[in-house]
């Protein structure tokens, strides 16, 4: 076991993990934040994408004690309060996702692009958002809802 | 996942001592994206695992004409490097090509080394650019020419208790053009089907002064085309010369059967992508004034 510090969406807390526990299952099983979804479980399809220091990485292969010190950011986090994260309502107002277990990583994955480059071209939108699928096959409307996002902001 | 115990050293030297005492029962981990994967298939079972991500002087890149580049770099830190693209573009080529932006957010060139997946976009643009990788242990420090690197699938020439801590890469030769060809005739993330980088310097005639040619996914290890090049040297840098040096590469590559195609078929894209890359090479060079 090791302690780690970490601030989680915000608020700095500490837990012990097991050394060999994943970020996703600390994530999941320990926080029971089940947002954060995991799907292919080698870092393919984009499920359990979360911000670790605000970049994108996938907590299926991350361990739970390289989170120690950073910032994580789970699909819990980006709402505040009860106003949804812009990404959030142009999901809902464009119809960007159907089933729903791909989108929390796909806005966490937007989130990441709009924060590093808050205007980009939908070409730029397609090529960043490429490693996270959707079973359903929304993708236009995922990357059109990003686009609205863009826009709006 | 199968339980380790997890070690973070505060300095290279730690790091260093900590592989010595713990031997072949210890494995390094930077991003993950390698490792986490071979443990969980069981592929990888160590005792030990020993992150290196606290080493933070690892992770820098410098530029003077030539590059150094921190083991600990991510790919898409590399990728994105206006030194890197403009001293070796054709890394920060290979680099944005690798996966997707999670995995070379994830991702290191010093673990892509150590991993030594045949199928890595990085190994043949660093081969393609006469790079050496620094290893250092508790013995010392020697210098690894890319090339001589790899020994078999997931093999190296590294000792249990080195680390890659630097990867090198010379000044170029002026004006020389290069070009990384990456074939996916699946998805854009899969790992090539065949993948190809080349550099060309042209002389000022316009004829072949210098060439490098590697390719990734088409054998057991990234594999440099010595003869390829051989038959490039001195020729006018034409769609001839291209196509016959380009036939040669079948002496070199040695694919595997997978869902990414026979092994027929790959032997096959490796001649059709050589002959792209050099012409894409030579379309880059600048022939000296």
């Amino acid at each position: 076991m090791r302690s780690i510090k970490l601030t989680l969406n915000g608020t700095p807390i500490t837990r012990e993990v097991e050394d060999s526990r994943l970020l996703v299952e600390f994530l999941r099983e320990d926080l029971k934040l089940t947002g954060t979804k995991e799907s292919c479980g080698v870092g393919v399809c984009g499920a359990c994408t979360v911000l670790l220091d605000g970049k994108p990485v996938s907590a299926c292969l991350a361990l739970a004690v390289h989170a120690d010190g950073c910032a994580v950011t789970t699909i819990e986090g980006i709402a505040e309060g009860d106003r949804l994260h812009p990404l959030q309502e142009a999901f809902l107002a464009h119809g960007g996702f159907q089933c729903g277990i791909c989108t929390p990583g796909q806005i966490l994955a937007a989130k990441a692009l709009l924060d590093a480059k808050p205007h980009p071209t939908r070409a730029e939108i397609q090529d960043w958002m490429m490693g996270n699928l959707c079973r359903c096959t929304g993708y236009y409307k995922i990357i059109e809802s990003i686009a609205a996002a863009a826009g709006a902001e | 996942m199968i339980p380790f115990t997890y070690l973070e050293p505060a300095s290279l030297d730690e790091a260093l001592a900590l592989l010595a005492q713990h031997g072949e029962a210890a494995k390094l981990i930077a991003g993950g994206t390698g490792l986490v994967n071979l443990m969980k298939q069981r592929l990888a079972r160590p005792a030990f695992v020993i992150g290196l991500r606290a080493l933070k002087p690892l992770a820098g890149i410098s530029a003077d004409g030539a590059l150094k580049i921190g083991a600990l770099a991510t790919l898409q830190s590399l990728a994105t490097s206006a030194a890197v693209r403009q001293a070796a573009p054709l890394l920060a080529e290979a680099c944005g090509h690798v996966a997707t932006v999670r995995v070379r957010s994830m991702a290191t060139l010093g673990g892509a080394m150590a991993h030594a997946d045949p199928n890595l976009d990085t190994p043949p643009a660093l081969i393609a650019l006469d790079a050496q990788i620094v290893a250092r242990s508790k013995r010392g420090e020697r210098r690894i020419p890319v090339d001589r690197l790899f020994t078999g699938y997931y093999q190296t020439v590294l000792e249990p208790d080195e680390i890659v801590t630097e990867i090198a890469i010379p000044a170029q030769p002026a004006g020389s053009g290069t070009a990384f060809l990456k074939f996916l005739p699946a998805t854009q993330d899969d790992y090539a089907t065949v993948s190809v980088a080349a550099r060309l310097a042209l002389d000022g005639n316009g004829a072949i002064r210098d060439a490098r040619v590697a390719l990734g996914a088409a054998a057991m290890v990234p594999v440099r085309a010595a003869a390829v090049e051989a038959a490039l040297a001195g020729k006018a840098a034409d769609d001839k010369t291209f196509a016959a040096a380009a036939a040669l590469v079948l002496g070199a590559i040695d694919p595997i059967a997978d869902f990414r195609g026979s092994a027929d078929y790959k032997r096959k894209m490796a001649v059709v992508h050589v002959r792209r890359a050099l012409a894409a090479a030579a379309a880059k060079a600048k022939r000296p004034a």
